[in-house]
């Protein structure tokens, strides 16, 4: 993979970062750095993902006092750049509090931490984050979420769905989420939010490979 | 500099779905509440804040809801100001 580096945004709270390094080391060959949140510079990592976790112990809403550190604010030129970001889970919900992405993200239907396994259907590979071939794919990846209803206006709604903008919708919606929603891309397609967690789907030995083409693909230009 | 008592109240916009709200509104029918119609639950944020007068203070409290205290996807916010 050259010098291609993979930057990993770590926030007090987050808890999926270092999965996420060990799927793109240990099982891609792709080099990570860890990115403090305090640090505004962005100039060594080729992409980034916001991992999953609790940033900032979810205090006010999940996402909403990450989206204020300096290197979400920085985070703005390096999407402009056409540079891909991948936000999952916690990452997703920052993603959509700092206006990367439109919508929101709240309390599942049921109020149920949910921590399972799903069946998504691939919707659209803008940006090139999912294998999708002429037929309808369906991927198994793992969920671990209490707040991942995603929720927008029917306006939004209209424009994801005319643009291709939605990734991934959950074959047997377990939270609520409108139009059965899993996840979401800009318009540009770099940057992409799910709430499944891909880097718990790569090696056969934790149940399941269906996570690594989205990562593979934070490699692509 | 004049000093204000502010209080913020956020809540889920009505099209939202509030689970929180349901589930208590269900608790209240099991305590032997009658006649609750809706349930809906929101946060009330204090802030004392200084300022040179209503307006400027007004226009702080504006910036702090719309971009911090309530996210407008999803949520309605409106405040009450009281002047120390």
């Amino acid at each position: 993979m050259d010098n291609f580096t993979v930057g990993i945004v770590v926030f007090p709270g987050s808890n999926c970062d270092r999965d996420v390094s060990w799927a793109l080391e240990g099982c891609l060959d792709i080099r990570t750095k860890y990115l403090w949140h305090e640090s505004s510079d962005l100039s060594d990592v080729d992409a980034i993902v916001l991992p999953g976790g609790f940033s900032y112990g979810d205090y006010l809403r999940c996402g909403a006092i990450a989206r204020f550190s300096p290197l979400i604010n920085a985070l703005d030129e390096f999407v402009k750049s056409g540079k891909r970001v991948l936000g999952i889970c916690n990452g997703f919900q920052i993603l959509t509090e700092s206006g990367f992405l439109p919508g929101a993200l709240t309390a599942n239907k049921n109020l149920n931490f949910i921590c399972d396994d799903v069946e998504l259907d691939i919707i659209s590979s803008k940006g090139g984050w999912f294998n999708n071939g002429d037929e309808k794919q369906t991927i198994k990846l793992p969920i671990a979420h209490g707040e991942g209803r995603y929720h927008c206006d029917s306006d939004t709604l209209k424009k994801l769905v005319d643009n291709e903008l939605i990734a991934l919708r959950y074959k047997n919606n377990p939270n609520g989420s409108s139009f059965d929603i899993a996840g979401i891309t800009n318009e540009r397609g770099n940057v992409l939010g799910l709430m499944p967690h891909p880097e718990r789907a790569c090696d056969e030995t934790i149940g399941g490979t269906d996570g690594l083409f989205t990562l593979k693909s934070l490699i692509l230009k | 500099m004049d000093q204000f008592a502010v209080k913020v109240f956020v809540r889920l916009r009505p099209s939202v779905l509030d689970p929180a709200g349901e589930a208590t509104k269900s608790a209240s029918v099991k305590l032997g509440a009658e006649g609750i119609r809706s349930l809906r639950i929101g946060k009330m944020i204090e802030v004392k804040i200084e300022g040179n007068g209503e307006n400027e203070v007004r226009e702080k409290i504006d910036l702090l809801c719309d971009r911090l205290f309530a996210n407008t996807v999803i949520e309605d916010y409106e405040y009450s100001l009281e002047k120390l």
